[in-house]
């Protein structure tokens, strides 16, 4: 049994950088705060080389319940490079706030969650790291305590709440009649239980995973929590929990669940279809830029849901799933920090923005073009990995039903798009940092676009 | 080399906003110009052998089997250089564009990037790529500079082909699936096709129909109309000229070698879809009194003679000869379409300029006061009702010789029938040169002046491609021959 803690020498980092910057925060003058981004953007960047080192290292599971993998790799990169971009987006607008240092921490607390999600292969920790992931996330969601964000972030906890009650149920129930908890033993235990318990066991566990994903059913906080909390909590709330909760969906189809048990592929495929539906019908109408991108991530889910679904049954369905979270983390962030650049929540403020200030107007292209899956963007390759997949595993129809949804999903991206090559009516200047990001973002999108190569073999 | 070629429109574009604004044209027009010269001496280099030159393969994304894979045969060649021309002739004839000329130089050199690249691609995934983006930047062509209702014409072409696109990426990936070891390269593809069977017949319908889509073919052409009257003359061009081609550069580069066995089988299918394309096309063509929407459905007629010769081609058990004459009148109608309708799109983009309109009945007896312009639309009306000595004669005549002789019941009929296209485009040509050249002056006609100098120039070397074409077709038609032999060797496998 391998109980070295340097094996866990990122997170450690990432968690040494929170307790830090809580203690620091706790003696700092109000106008030092910013003292504490800089200590936890250094604990991410040092766990960053640290997850880049164990990445050229073999594959090995640490404690029994945490595996050093390819998912885990791919999980800890994406989730402490998308929180390094979320506490860039977020210095700005809390700068000086009287709870500026708990709001660091609290990124960084709940990023760390999202990094053991993905990584556990034991359903107790799943449920703490879900626990660790979710909690300080309400209380972000709430930060502004204005109306809007006090509702979102109820809407959020009660839907946590009740979904992980479902979720500990489940555990309960596999745990039951699987006599174990890791993943290893649960391959072995589930495969001469009972049927109907498997399935019970493992929709109840679906459903806090499903909320942590922002798909169908457990996706109806998503448009809220992007609406009423601050800008920069919205992009990370929609873009790292998710990382993990798909690395945690994919782990468990592909090593807990014995192969066919609880209709693994025929369930999940169907919630991504009515994921991806959804969250598209439900974008159509939206006025407001927060809300559509919110709906955008929904549907995003259902896509990489399909990989997910295919988890065991076709070699293309890890690198699909891995590639895809990578460039879906790229490209949201970088929306969301054109948004925040902006400042502006209203579909009619983008107009003009591209004689504005043509920089930023080129990263908004980028990024929903990315979403539309153009080439050669990361999520065109995330994609056709995808859809390799859904062929490969011979479910058809998902592939077809993404995409139908593709290209239906490609109108309310236009509809954000072609108000920015407008004449101007107004002179504003984007936010500087924010462009930064968000400029960052389309290159890195359309480097991972055409580097896939690289990416991929590594 | 051939790399060069390809980005090397797109580098200029970048640094396109660097040039000061009055040499932006200009700019444009000499890197164009240069493409011309560059293909040609390429042309000239590949001579009229068969197999492929300038060809690189760099890896890209190696864990699924696709690479950089660029090269260039007979079949790519005479695309490339329409592609250049076409391009050439656009640049030219902007040159007194006032809207937004750094914008729509960087577009259409993007643009030119885009399709060179497709028809120069050897791997399904890069091709699948250039594709993509054609329809983005011709999005923007629509959107920005269009008029009339061109959101919506835009919004209707982007989302139908895109879904073409996207059911093309499906067919893609059942080819890659179905090769062993799965690969995107399409040289591998070719030499070793994925086996035949249930899934074959799977993938042939979802490459067909999305090449069908961007060709486009009854009944997916219902995009074509809006997208073409909407666009500006230099964007309906391009779109017509050289992105219609992709379709059924797509049919006889990748659907025809990579699944022989599907394509003999539904090759039936291609020969009604084709038929009715011509005959519709040139029906609606009829009825139109908007002078650019009646060059899109002529498209659709144009583009139907392509897939008839083509699903001619499918029958292993006609006549080898014939069939292979089918393949090389459906590249030359390629290449004949695309100087022709880039032409005939670029007249009507001056009749828009001067008089604001495209309504046959308000126009009448131009040939008076614009005496050359006159001139030049009939010599492309008439090379596009394929009059000997134009380019469309050549390129109809072996269509349907290869057709009608391959000797097949089904090809035969058909072919027959597809003839009486002809006679109605003929009807139809004649009555636009009636109504709008000929005949009484109309409320429009005094507004319509003469050519002015570069619209002429981009004009009339189109024209006398097509004439040159018409009258000695020797050295484009001993460049595509060895590929329809190697085609048609491949299908019969």
């Amino acid at each position: 049994m391998n109980e070295n803690p340097a094996d866990l020498a990122p997170e450690m980092c990432v968690l040494l950088a929170a307790v830090l910057g809580l203690v620091n925060g706790l003696f700092l003058p109000r106008t030092r705060q910013w003292r504490v981004a800089v200590i936890c953007a250094a604990g991410l960047i040092a766990g960053l080389a640290a997850a880049g080192v164990a990445a050229t290292r073999a594959d090995l599971a640490v404690f029994d319940a945490f595996q050093v993998d390819a998912i885990t790799h791919v999980t800890r990169i994406t989730v402490m490079a998308a929180t390094l971009a979320v506490l860039a987006l977020a210095a700005g607008p809390v700068r000086g706030h009287p709870r500026e240092s708990e709001h660091y921490v609290l990124i960084l607390l709940s990023a760390l969650g999202a990094i053991v999600l993905g990584a556990s292969s034991d359903l107790l920790v799943l449920v703490a790291a879900y626990l660790l992931a979710s909690i300080p996330a309400y209380a972000l969601a709430g930060f502004g305590k204005d109306a809007h964000g006090t509702e979102a972030a109820l809407k959020y906890y009660l839907m946590g709440a009740l979904l992980g009650v479902f979720m500990l149920a489940g555990v309960t129930v596999l745990f039951g009649v699987g006599r174990g908890t890791s993943y290893a033993a649960l391959r072995a235990g589930l495969a001469d239980a009972p049927p109907a318990a498997v399935a019970a066991g493992v929709v109840a566990l679906l459903a806090g995973l499903l909320f942590k994903a922002g798909a169908v059913p457990g996706h109806f906080w998503v448009p809220d929590v992007t609406e009423g909390a601050p800008p920069a909590v919205a992009a990370f709330v929609t873009t790292v929990p998710k990382i993990g909760a798909f690395a945690a969906l994919y782990r468990f189809g592909a090593e807990a669940l014995p192969p066919g048990a609880a209709g693994w592929p025929a369930l999940v495929a169907v919630v991504a279809a009515a994921t991806m539906t959804l969250g598209n019908l439900a974008a159509f109408g939206q006025d407001n830029v927060r809300r559509l991108l919110a709906y955008s991530t929904v549907s995003q889910a259902g896509y990489l849901l399909v990989p997910v679904a295919m988890a065991g049954r076709t070699g293309l369905a890890e690198p699909a799933l891995l590639y895809y979270l990578a460039a879906y983390a790229v490209t949201n962030a970088g929306a969301f920090a054109v948004v925040l650049a902006a400042g502006r929540d209203d579909l009619a403020g983008y107009a003009g923005l591209m004689r504005r200030s043509p920089l930023h107007g080129l990263s908004l292209v980028i990024c929903l073009l990315g979403f539309i899956d153009t080439p050669p963007t990361a999520v065109f390759v995330g994609k056709v990995l995808m859809f390799g997949a859904a062929l490969d595993g011979r479910y058809l129809w998902l592939a077809a039903v993404a995409a139908v949804n593709t290209v239906a999903s490609v109108f309310y991206y236009l509809r954000w798009l072609v108000p920015t090559f407008r004449r101007p009516d107004g002179a504003s200047r984007p936010a500087r940092g924010a462009t930064a990001v968000a400029v960052a973002a389309a290159l890195l999108s359309v480097a991972l676009g055409i580097g896939a190569g690289v990416a991929l073999t590594f | 080399m051939l790399t060069l070629v390809i980005f090397l429109p797109v580098l200029v574009a970048a640094v396109l906003p660097a040039v000061p604004r009055r040499a932006v044209p200009w700019t444009w027009t000499a890197v164009s110009l240069a493409e011309v010269a560059l293909v040609a001496w390429m042309w000239a280099a590949h001579g009229t052998g068969g197999g492929l030159s300038y060809e690189t393969d760099a890896r890209w994304i190696p864990s699924v089997g696709a690479g950089y894979h660029v090269g260039v045969d007979g079949l790519s060649l005479p695309l490339l250089a329409l592609t250049a021309v076409l391009f050439a002739a656009c640049a030219v004839y902007s040159l007194r564009q006032t809207h937004r000329v750094r914008a729509f130089a960087m577009l259409f050199l993007f643009l030119e990037t885009v399709c060179l690249g497709l028809f120069a691609a050897l791997d399904l995934l890069l091709f699948f790529v250039f594709f993509d983006l054609s329809i983005v930047g011709m999005y923007f062509v629509i959107l920005l500079w269009g008029h009339g209702d061109r959101s919506r014409s835009a919004l209707k072409f982007f989302l139908y082909t895109f879904l073409g696109s996207l059911v093309l990426l499906l067919g893609f990936i059942g080819l890659y699936l179905g090769a062993d070891p799965n690969t995107f390269d399409m040289v591998e593809l070719t030499r070793n096709p994925p086996p035949q069977g249930g899934l074959a017949g799977l993938t042939l319908i979802a490459v067909a129909i999305g090449l069908g889509i961007k060709t486009p073919v009854v009944p997916f052409h219902t995009w074509l109309p809006p997208a073409h009257t909407d666009a500006p003359a230099a964007g309906s061009a391009i779109l017509a000229g050289v992105m219609l081609k992709m379709g059924t550069y797509g049919l006889v580069r990748i659907a025809m070698p990579m699944l022989p066995d599907a394509w003999r089988r539904y090759a039936l299918v291609f020969l009604v879809v084709g038929l009715v394309s011509v005959l519709y096309g040139a029906l609606v063509a009829l009825a139109q009194d908007n002078v650019k929407r009646l060059i899109a459905y002529t498209s659709v007629n144009h583009m139907g003679y392509i897939v008839l010769a083509l699903g001619a081609a499918g029958y292993a058990s006609g006549d080898a000869d014939a069939r292979r004459l089918a393949v090389t009148g459906a590249v030359t109608q390629m290449v004949s379409h695309g100087l022709v309708t880039g032409a005939l799109f670029l007249l009507a983009g001056v009749l828009h300029d001067r008089a604001g309109g495209y309504d046959l009945g308000r126009f009448g007896g131009i040939a008076r006061d614009a005496p050359v312009f006159a001139w030049l639309f009939a010599v492309a009306a008439f090379a596009s009702l394929g009059l000997p000595g134009l380019s469309g004669f050549i390129a109809e005549f072996q269509i349907f010789a290869g057709t009608i002789g391959s000797g097949t019941t089904a090809a035969a009929v058909t072919g027959a029938l597809a003839v009486v296209g002809i006679l109605i485009t003929a009807g139809l040509f004649l009555r636009v040169l009636h109504r709008a050249v000929l005949g009484p002056p109309g409320e429009l006609t005094g507004r319509v002046t003469d050519l002015r100098r570069p619209e002429l120039a981009a004009l009339a070397p189109l024209l006398l491609l097509s004439l040159l074409i018409g009258v000695v077709p020797r050295g484009l038609l001993d460049t595509i021959e060895p590929v329809s032999a190697a085609v048609i060797g491949l299908v019969g496998r």
